[in-house]
């Protein structure tokens, strides 16, 4: 059963994320609201991990061999200005978009699987990983014209 | 005769609320209300008093005329007429027949008409020369320069951006919507905001959410009918006082409201209240939390109506689940007994009347917290009827026309810039095409705008009637923005301003009594407000200024005719009409002729003899996706939801039910910085001070900043009444006497209204500062996107000792000092207002409707008893079903 797989890779993602929330808030420290919803989305991804924990416990006694190329690194360190705050913010859009589809294909397990406890934890987290894309994507809309057409 | 320096309020009239046939009167739609007998349904039993106040010397006989306006110091509306002899603005007088006030002024309006006299009037515009100094030129000359740098940024793609346009909540609605088309219609630049973006884009944001659009649900008269007042965050005794005078009538007078607030302070309000909640600053959602808890715990909420006129109960249900008042008293830091008691007078009222302001929109989760009052309405299907009613207030007097006519973050006549149709609207009342009008994200707010300008994408700000250099939080930061080499700065004011003195071309503008116009205050009445003189020397109304600037810029139409088709105050009012035709803030209705017998009330419609007193009666909310405001938010992020996901919700005209879990504050009390500021006003002065400064009596009130302490802390730090502390926060640091007072412990209050143009300076240069807004700090509520200005931490230490020197603290308000010896704020004689009721037998104001009322007598003592309500909770169905 390769389920163990894909909760290491979700658990590993929401970490990653968290900290990519950190990094991207600390960075750009000089745009409050970046700042203070990073921060609070980032503790939202910890929490993520967290719940998946036992479930990650539980199916890897299960597992087999892991397979190839599970895991892609999409973050490697934020910039700075308008334009590295939208480049920012866009990785932290795809890498959320990672987890949502991440979420989807573990819930669509939990059901093949039965788990009522795993389908749970989905249910919850989902729909805040949705609202975390909805931010980013919101605010990137907002900040592109000014980026790319305005500034100099 | 009254010192109204020494008292406020004035004289109290007590009265009990109308009998029930009046209130099934009043209950009544406007046009089956048009067809009873005389004002029945309409007249209200509080009774007139009318406040008036003439300088030395002068008598009614010596008046030439009086001319009909309303209060522009605060957001109550209050109507007056403006005396004028010898071509000189020499007093007001309150209406007698106006609804709002019944003839009744507060201490701003009585005294502050004499700023307009002052002889620093800016007479000229300045432009700064070569030199670096500003200096007088001529109108062509400054322009010219304007429209020049104008035309040179809106050069090439991209264009629009450089500029941003940065207005405010004293604006006339005609100025308002004209500024609103030039930026959005001529320019298409979306950074366009008012400092309404820090009194009352909570308010506007929490109207959206919870009911689909922005406009108030209620009425004043509201306070005649209801048999409880809950005060979210306001303290009204200050902000509005006919308001409060109207509630305390009602408290001396039979049956009187139970009353509720919520305030780390000792505000009068607070003094008087059934239970005070003063709760840890940024613990509002916790509280509100707990007390919805209770009623749907408890079973205080009507069934019926949450379950036909409502979506989001079982979330709801589910946030608070657990969230009891022992759960909320220990992060609110009041007793769990309070809330419980807050929370039964809530789930026992007939008739609840909700005033909201800045203790909750300038605070941690501002929109969510806000959004709680309005559910504790629909819970209970309080809404629309007389007494059941919710006022998020303003805080700005013309803050409802930066909001509705698009001079602020909206779109003229509440439209949603997320919905194609809604632009399509507006590019045909316009004439334009629709891809000018920027609808591509919501508009920029102000701090936003800000922000662009540091980064230098913003090269133009054009800031009009107000004073961020005071107003905005983290100064430094917004005067070196200011300062900047790159930012064009033009200010269009009354006074040399802090701002000002920052910018590169300064306009002298017109004021109130100078100019007409309409403006619109908190519970949605219209005045109009006349020109009784003219303004100093070649001053010009901002009207007049926006137009000009459209002609010489030559903004046109798409098929080649002037953009801005009106010309004067009344065509540029007609020209709004159209475009809130068919919108929630209908004006259609209304005309100037209408406005000179007195205030309106939107919605108006053509044939409409009164407008509208309440919305939503009958549980019919604007949600539907066609005609609502906003597609919602995310309470947490901000975030806006899509077209989609909001017809999937299928609203149908029901309201919703929002919910958030609190979530701790971004910055807490600790470490380096021990306690909490939070910043705020009081009675005698308007925003930051440049009018009610130079009024005599005003100033002499409060003519410095104080530093509000608890006992317990003050005597911790060392610090008795009248000593130096010093108070310092991350961003910077300032200097005032301490006044020793009933704030709650560990919090620290001063007022935000004290810069440095009284010094000749934009800030406190090599000298102590002295503004609060030198502490705060940069940051937001994410839905709504006002500042925090309630929560910042700082650290407090005596700077010297008092010398025998008191704080220049008013005793009247929420510093009521501790020390008896210090003395009570009077105004003496300079401050001698006139007062008449019917008592008095005069019957020399004009009009009487208000006063023919021969309802319920007031007594003059105070019988607290409730119990004696005779009346029953209506049980007949009175919403509509699905």
């Amino acid at each position: 059963m390769h389920l163990a797989h894909y909760l290491g890779l979700l658990h590993r993602s929401q970490n990653e994320l968290a900290g990519a929330f950190c990094e991207v808030g600390r960075a750009h420290d000089d745009e409050p609201d970046i700042h203070h919803i990073c921060e609070r989305l980032a503790v939202q991804c910890t929490e993520h991990a967290r719940l998946l924990e036992p479930f990650v416990q539980r199916y890897s006694e299960e597992a087999v061999d892991e397979p190839e190329r599970l895991h892609s690194t999409l973050f490697s360190g934020t910039r700075s200005g308008p334009v590295g705050l939208l480049r920012d913010l866009h990785d932290l859009y795809l890498m959320a978009a990672e987890c949502d589809m991440a979420w989807t294909l573990i819930g669509q397990a939990a059901q093949g699987a039965r788990d009522t406890g795993l389908l749970e934890v989905v249910r919850r987290c989902e729909g805040e990983t949705a609202a975390q894309m909805e931010w980013l994507g919101a605010r990137m809309k907002q900040a592109a014209p000014q980026a790319l057409v305005v500034a100099s | 005769m009254s010192d109204r320096i020494a008292d406020p309020w004035g004289s109290r009239t007590p009265y009990g609320p109308p009998a029930t046939v009046e209130r099934l009167a009043a209950a009544l739609p406007g046009r089956l209300k048009d067809f009873l007998p005389g004002d029945f349904g309409r007249r209200s039993p509080w009774p007139v008093r009318v406040d008036a106040f003439l300088a030395e010397g002068v008598t009614e006989d010596d008046v030439d005329a009086w001319v009909p306006s309303a209060s522009i110091l605060h957001s109550n509306g209050d109507a007056m007429d403006i005396a004028v002899s010898g071509g000189r603005i020499v007093g007001v007088r309150g209406r007698a027949d106006d609804r709002v006030n019944h003839g009744r002024l507060g201490p701003k309006d009585l005294y502050g008409w004499q700023a307009n006299a002052s002889p620093d009037r800016l007479t000229r515009p300045l432009i700064r020369g070569c030199g670096g100094e500003l200096a007088e030129t001529d109108w062509d000359t400054a322009m010219d320069l304007i429209v020049s740098r104008s035309k040179a940024l809106l050069d090439g793609p991209g264009g629009w951006g450089n500029l941003a346009f940065y207005t405010s909540g004293q604006l006339f609605l005609e100025e308002c919507y004209t500024l609103g088309v030039i930026g959005k219609a001529g320019i298409g630049t979306p950074h366009m905001d008012g400092n309404t973006r820090l009194c009352t884009a909570t308010s506007a944001a929490a109207l959206k959410l919870s009911f689909g659009t922005d406009g108030q649900p209620g009425s004043y008269a509201d306070v005649d009918h209801c048999d409880a007042i809950a005060l979210w965050g306001h303290n009204v005794a200050e902000t509005q006082t006919v308001l409060w005078a109207r509630m305390l009538d009602r408290r001396h007078g039979p049956r009187p409201p139970a009353m509720i607030v919520v305030d780390p302070r000792e505000t009068p309000v607070a003094r008087e209240a059934d239970v005070h909640l003063a709760v840890r600053p940024g613990t509002n959602l916790a509280l509100m939390n707990a007390l919805i808890h209770v009623l749907i715990d408890e079973g205080w909420y009507d069934e019926r109506y949450v379950r036909a006129r409502t979506i989001g109960f079982e979330e709801l249900r589910k946030v608070v689940a657990d969230r009891t008042p022992r759960w909320a008293a220990e992060i609110c830091d009041v007793p769990a007994s309070a809330i419980e008691r807050a929370a039964e007078i809530i789930g026992s009222s007939e008739r609840l009347l909700s005033t909201v302001l800045q203790g909750f929109y300038q605070s941690h989760q501002a929109t969510a917290a806000a959004c709680q009052v309005n559910n504790i309405h629909l819970l209970r299907g309080m809404l629309g009827r007389p007494g059941a009613g919710v006022l998020q207030m303003n805080g700005q007097p013309t803050a409802q026309n930066t909001r509705e006519a698009g001079a602020d973050g909206d779109l003229p006549g509440m439209r949603n810039w997320n919905n194609p149709e809604h632009i399509r609207e507006l590019a045909g009342l316009w004439n334009v095409e629709p891809s000018v009008i920027p609808h591509w994200a919501p508009p920029t707010h102000a701090m936003q705008i800000f922000r662009y300008a540091e980064q230098g994408s913003v090269k133009l700000l054009w800031i009009s009637a107000t004073n961020p250099a005071v107003s905005l939080p983290d100064l430094a930061r917004i005067r070196r923005i200011l300062a900047g080499e790159d930012l064009f700065v033009v200010v269009q004011d009354i006074f040399l301003t802090e701002t000002a003195r920052l910018a590169d071309v300064v306009l002298p503008a017109a004021t109130w009594g100078e100019k007409e116009g309409t403006f619109t205050n908190a519970d949605r009445t219209v005045h109009l407000s006349g020109k009784a003189v003219d303004p100093p020397g070649e001053a010009r109304s901002d009207l007049d200024i926006f137009l000009d600037y459209a002609r010489r810029m030559d903004f046109r139409d798409k098929d080649g005719a002037p953009l801005i088709k009106w010309h004067d105050p009344e065509s540029a009012f007609e020209a709004w009409k159209a475009c809130s035709a068919g919108r929630p803030c209908d004006y259609t209705g209304i005309t100037y002729g209408m406005l000179r017998g007195g205030g309106v009330q939107w919605p108006c419609a053509p044939g409409a003899r009164h407008g509208t007193e309440r919305l939503y009666a009958g549980g019919r909310f604007n949600t539907d996706p066609d005609y609502c405001e906003t597609y919602g938010q995310d309470l947490l992020t901000g975030a806006e939801h899509t077209e989609e996901r909001y017809r999937a919700k299928e609203p149908r005209g029901r309201a919703f039910l929002h919910a958030a879990p609190y979530e701790p504050p971004p910055e807490t009390a600790g470490g380096d910085h021990p306690m909490l500021l939070t910043t705020g006003r009081t009675v005698y002065h308007f925003h930051t001070r440049t009018k009610t400064g130079r009024a005599a009596q005003l100033n002499a009130a409060a003519p410095d900043p104080w530093v509000e302490l608890s006992p317990g802390d003050a005597s911790a730090l060392g610090v008795a009444e009248g000593d130096v502390v010093r108070v310092e926060s991350p961003r910077g640091t300032l200097e005032a006497r301490a006044r020793v007072c009933g704030t709650r412990p560990g919090v620290v209050f001063v007022p935000f209204h004290y810069g440095y143009w009284d010094r000749g300076d934009s800030g406190p240069g090599d000298g102590v500062p002295r503004a609060a807004n030198e502490l705060t700090a940069t940051g937001w509520d994410p839905v709504s996107k006002q500042p925090y200005y309630k929560v910042a931490a700082v650290r407090v230490s005596k700077a010297a000792d008092a010398l025998g020197v008191l704080s220049a603290a008013p005793t009247t308000g929420a510093a009521s000092p501790h020390d008896p010896r210090v003395p009570v704020t009077a105004g003496g004689p300079e401050a001698e207002a006139r007062e008449w009721t019917e008592a008095d037998e005069h019957t020399e104001w004009a009009g009487s409707g208000a006063g023919e009322y021969s309802g319920t007598a007031g007594t003059g003592d105070r019988p607290r008893d409730r119990s004696g309500s005779p009346e029953k909770f209506e049980t007949s169905r009175w919403f509509e079903e699905d």
